[in-house]
């Protein structure tokens, strides 16, 4: 074991708001043995593989093999996971935040603020699948008038429906209007 | 062909006007009081000159229509939902004298869609209606070249009216009332545009898409719609602050029928500006496909009408 799998072995995870899913995309050698060697770290270090993609038949121009790797893990243990695998002589190419799970835009027109909304926040928040980055409002004409609120998620991979539904619940509860984003397709 | 264009509207003018253009001839034209029959060849522009004058359209009775030797009825009549009447019973007569039907009337299509094609199984006649979506856009027979089966959805933007107004509102910052008035004086929405802004013009299209990917089992009301009414010009400011933008998107899938207000990217393909409008589909063997263009106007509808009627088999 490696000095960082025991630094992270230490304490049972942190499960702040539950785990997140992650994707990480590395390349391998073509080895015997090297993709289990690349396993092991994510699991000793608190991640929960979810699945595998090799594509063996897609050879780098390095002669490598693309793989891409979905896993859960609490957020804050996710940078241990990336460190053990560096370490552990794995080249992986993109673990960026911008490929952590969907981000999700959606607008809600109404009475946001006179209907409580640190309380709609807290209720899209409820979702475990979802929490919210970033939100802008924009009241023309006061704040007990109609006014729009645009709200950015970061959501699970494969669970933008399911926050989706979340915050339809919660609209149709305040009467809101809600401006969903397209999913599917390439608009 | 023998063309019998019920209705003379925008549509069915431009059809008996462009008939000839395209190799057919018009043998009867009809508006909901009057008609015009000449097996031999209607003098299309006396007959709507007549009309124009505020006289009637022909000496005959619309009945008379079907009396006359045609082999494609054309429907142009108003689109009207629930039963879809007349227009259905004139694609039901037509059907069952054994002639083929063209429609641009999107009820009957949209509203009782497995009751016509029951009525086609027994005739010696069939139906097209690539017109009644998306105007002169090539939809229906791009389904129908992909083959149905291999669509997995279709959405887009098929009401230039909503697309007018919510592009006005983000380019100029106005709000909705301001932008629809002004829409009004251009022409672009009508007096009453209800069903152009309240989404079920664009529904009652992707309804008719969802029949053509199911082979039936849609209308009106399995359609879940919601207008850009209620869309202020502040979440479009909001929209434009992330690189999006608000566009009354339809989607049809087996699943079901969705239209309303959707976030999609500024710069994406299903943000077209003005009135055009724009369908993607969604294939599952050859990825996205779209086709854009002009979803409304006489004479772009009519060219939907004539491409049908040389797609017919002769009788």
């Amino acid at each position: 074991m490696s000095e960082l799998d025991e630094e992270s072995d230490d304490e049972p995870a942190e499960t702040d708001g539950g785990v997140r899913a992650y994707t990480v995309r590395l390349e391998l050698v073509d080895e015997p043995g090297e993709l289990l060697r690349t396993l092991e770290p994510i699991a000793n270090n608190g991640g929960n593989l979810l699945s595998i993609h090799h594509e063996r038949g897609n050879i780098t121009p390095r002669g490598h093999i693309p793989v891409e790797v979905d896993l859960e893990c609490p957020p804050d243990r996710f940078e241990g996971i990336v460190e053990a695998l560096r370490e552990a002589g794995v080249n992986v190419i993109q673990a960026g935040a911008d490929r952590y799970g969907e981000e999700l835009n959606v607008i809600l027109v109404g009475h946001l603020v006179e209907s409580d909304l640190s309380d709609t926040l807290s209720v899209i928040e409820g979702n475990t699948h979802a929490s919210l980055v970033d939100l802008s409002l924009a009241a023309p004409e006061g704040m007990d008038a109609v006014s729009s609120a645009r709200l950015r998620l970061a959501v699970d991979t494969g669970r933008a429906e399911d926050a989706l539904e979340t915050v339809r619940e919660i609209a149709d509860e305040k009467d809101f209007c809600v401006v969903e984003p397209l999913l599917g397709g390439d608009a | 062909m023998r063309l019998a264009i019920l209705g003379a509207g925008a549509v069915g003018r431009s059809v008996a006007d462009l008939a000839g253009e395209y190799g057919h001839e018009v043998v009867a034209l009809a508006d909901s009081s009057h008609a015009v029959v000449d097996e031999s060849g209607v003098a299309v522009a006396d007959a709507l000159g007549s009309k124009d004058a505020g006289d009637a359209l022909g000496s005959s009775d619309p009945a008379d229509v079907f009396e006359t030797d045609y082999d494609v009825l054309v429907e142009a009549t108003p689109t009207t939902l629930g039963d879809a009447e007349p227009g259905f019973s004139h694609v039901e007569r037509a059907l069952t004298d054994d002639r083929h039907v063209v429609l641009a009337n999107k009820g009957p299509v949209a509203e009782r869609y497995e009751e016509l094609r029951a009525l086609e199984a027994d005739s010696a006649g069939s139906i097209r209606f690539e017109a009644t979506v998306g105007g002169a856009i090539p939809v229906c027979s791009t389904i129908e070249d992909c083959t149905p089966q291999s669509v997995t959805a279709v959405r887009g933007v098929l009401n230039g009216t909503a697309n007018f107004i919510l592009t006005r509102m983000a380019a100029e910052g106005l709000d909705y009332e301001h932008v629809l008035a002004e829409a009004q004086d251009l022409g672009v929405a009508e007096a009453d545009p209800t069903f152009d802004v309240d989404g079920t013009d664009a529904a009652l299209k992707f309804v008719i898409l969802a029949n053509v990917l199911s082979e039936g089992g849609f209308s009106l009301e399995d359609a879940e719609v919601t207008g850009i009414q209620n869309v202020p010009g502040s979440a479009l400011d909001l929209a434009a602050e992330d690189g999006r933008t608000i566009r009354l998107i339809g989607e049809a899938t087996r699943e079901g029928v969705r239209v309303g207000p959707r976030l999609v990217p500024e710069n994406g393909a299903l943000a077209v500006t003005g009135t055009r409008n724009i369908v993607q589909i969604e294939t599952k063997n050859a990825g996205s496909l779209h086709n854009s263009g002009r979803g409304a106007g006489g004479p772009e509808t009519a060219t939907a009408v004539l491409s049908d009627v040389g797609r017919l088999p002769s009788l």
